[in-house]
């Protein structure tokens, strides 16, 4: 496909998200934030999963890190500094990233899917259990935090509006920084790892660092969305931090289609608008879903993203993948 | 803590590992055969439990509804190889996480719809239900022996298994060279089916047994499995041996670790993991 083509139509997605409150519901605004939160946590996934080749099963623990560093610094009944919040949680995130990445990442394959797994169990026990977590039930983040800067309120999050456009910039931030970084030479040597990691290591690179590089921003990134999360449902509970939360961020990546942030973008829309049809619908909704996930696996094996890829290798033989 | 309550807590210790065994041996040999890394593992303990709950309802003792229940898990397992999981061997570990992510959805409602999300006791058989007083109040109930024993003797019976009959040496083999294997006129695809219904069986036995004790209850599985994930990792890919050491590590390291340091239990059993990470990060005990 056509380069400008595909510019075009990110444009084009991106002014539909940004003139989209002005028609939507309440409901709906909320809905579509939620969403643009949760592709945030896709693309910092995809980072691992699509572009490295870390199969992450333990992403949602940053995820919760950064939601629960929200609520535990703020004050109970004031307004927190948005700015240090943010600053905060996410550093909180990508140190536990960094932390938790120098154990998984000694390991490959199917061991690094159960580590990360379990090391994400493990932070859901410190905040299901312990003091520091207050209560399994979880914890009400009362006041959305306030965005002044030296004195100056350039918004307001309590308007909900707003805080959807806050959370559309971050989106958009993020893909922005994303893309940057895959172009980097940064970038290029976690895309060598991906395809021959043992090439790259005797190329005399330093594979650990760069992948604890990559697995550190990842963790940052995915801080983000907690982050966001938190403060858009004023709540936080240690089921962010679940194995459940970590197997379906996991979908929406694969869903969208690996190697793409557009993708994972896309596999966010696609799981969370068929989970609010399927709950709809019924109440066992994960049955719907479940049933979805299998038959994608069986029949449709490059993603969403693949699909017109796919359709079109067909059509038009002999065309490159790139 | 006195000798008495040291003695029970290492009983409780043994019971509590050599019931993690049963289910990782089965999650390990899937592994290191086929190569298949399935998260829908803990479903099969948790179906296991279930099967145990209606048939000692429907038959009135347990110890029928496990004889019954063991050739049903077993067919099961072997119908869901032929259906799903035999289209996963080619596939990269991504898929596989993804497929039996799925699974794990499906077999989770199909428990509600069928038995609701309400948690159940099962009764312990009545020839098991006494106690062995170890000192004036304190006993030791029976039925926690008795499932360290079948656990004991069903380890023994899958080393035989594996060492000492023709169809292991097949297992042993086909792990290596699948290939070659079958070339040599063996029928891979039997031989892993097999093998797959194997670990299904042994998790969903471990379900039944724990049954009376844990009661049976909704996400049951996911527990399991991911503590079961926690010994492979300990153990080492593909080795039964090394399942069964790392499931008396972890049985022992939880026990004595919610007693120890209750502010922290759930937590010891995944810093033993990051120990034997930093120690051997790929287990104790991997083959090749």
């Amino acid at each position: 496909m056509n380069s400008g083509v595909v510019t075009l139509f990110k444009l084009a997605v991106l002014a539909g998200l940004m003139l989209f409150p002005a028609i939507g519901s309440s409901f709906y605004v909320e809905l579509v934030a939620k969403i643009l939160v949760m592709a945030i946590f896709a693309m910092s996934l995809a980072l691992l999963v699509g572009f490295t080749g870390l199969v992450s099963l333990g992403h949602a623990a940053y995820f919760g890190i950064a939601a629960y560093t929200v609520a535990l610094i703020a004050p109970e009944y004031e307004a927190a500094n948005l700015w240090f919040v943010l600053a905060a949680s996410v550093l909180a995130a990508g140190a536990a990233a960094f932390f938790v990445g120098l154990f998984v990442l000694r390991t490959k394959g199917i061991y690094f899917i159960m580590v990360t797994l379990a090391f994400a169990q493990m932070a859901y026990y410190i905040f299901h259990d312990t003091a520091l977590g207050r209560s399994s039930d979880g914890i009400y983040l009362n006041v959305k935090p306030d965005a002044s800067l030296f004195g100056w309120t350039p918004f307001s999050l309590d308007d909900p509006a707003q805080l959807y456009y806050f959370i559309l910039a971050a989106m958009a931030a993020v893909f922005v920084l994303l893309s940057f970084v895959l172009r980097s030479p940064f970038g290029r040597v976690l895309a060598g790892i991906h395809s021959n990691e043992h090439r790259m290591k005797s190329l005399g690179y330093a594979t650990f660092r760069y992948k604890l590089a990559a697995f550190t921003l990842a963790g940052a990134l995915a801080g983000v969305a907690g982050f966001l999360y938190a403060v858009l449902f004023g709540f936080v509970t240690p089921e962010y931090l679940s194995w459940h939360q970590s197997g379906n961020v996991l979908l929406m990546v694969i869903l969208g289609g690996l190697g793409s942030l557009a993708g994972a973008v896309a596999g966010a829309f696609a799981f969370i608008g068929l989970q609010e049809m399927f709950s709809d619908w019924t109440k066992h909704w994960q049955l719907l879903m479940g049933l979805v996930i299998v038959a994608a696996v069986l029949f449709m094996p490059t993603g969403l993203a693949g699909l017109p890829r796919r359709i079109f290798r067909t059509v038009n033989w002999g065309e490159d993948d790139e | 803590m006195d000798f008495t309550s040291f003695l029970i807590q290492i009983l409780n210790a043994l019971q509590y590992g050599l019931l993690l065994f049963l289910v990782a041996s089965g999650l390990t040999l899937v592994f290191g055969i086929m190569g298949i890394i399935n998260l829908a593992h803990g479903s099969f303990y948790m179906i296991g439990a279930y099967l145990a709950f209606a048939l000692s309802s429907l038959t009135g003792n347990l110890m029928l509804a496990i004889v019954l229940g063991i050739p049903l898990a077993f067919g099961f397992g072997a119908l869901l190889e032929r259906l799903l999981f035999v289209h996963l061997y080619k596939r990269d570990h991504l898929q596989q996480v993804l497929l039996t992510y799925g699974l794990i959805l499906i077999f989770e409602e199909l428990r509600s719809l069928t038995v609701g999300d309400d948690v159940h006791g099962v009764a312990i058989p009545e020839l098991f239900s006494a106690s062995i007083a170890l000192s004036e109040n304190l006993s030791y109930p029976v039925y926690r022996l008795v499932i360290s024993v079948v656990c004991i003797a069903l380890a023994a019976g899958l080393w035989w298994l594996m060492q000492r009959t023709r169809l292991g040496m097949m297992i042993r083999a086909g792990s290596f060279n699948r290939e070659m294997v079958q070339s040599l006129g063996v029928n891979i695809d039997m031989l892993y089916r097999t093998v797959f219904a194997l670990g299904v069986a042994l998790a969903a036995l471990a379900g039944m047994l724990a049954a009376p004790i844990s009661s049976v209850y909704p996400g049951m599985g996911g527990n399991v499995l991911i503590i079961s994930f926690v010994v492979v990792v300990i153990g080492g890919i593909g080795s039964v041996w090394g399942a069964l050491v790392a499931a008396l590590l972890v049985g022992f390291a939880d026990t004595f670790g919610t007693v120890l340091m209750p502010d922290l239990a759930g937590l010891a059993v995944y810093l033993l993991m990051a120990v034997v990470l930093l120690w051997r990060p790929e287990g104790i005990f991997r083959k090749g």
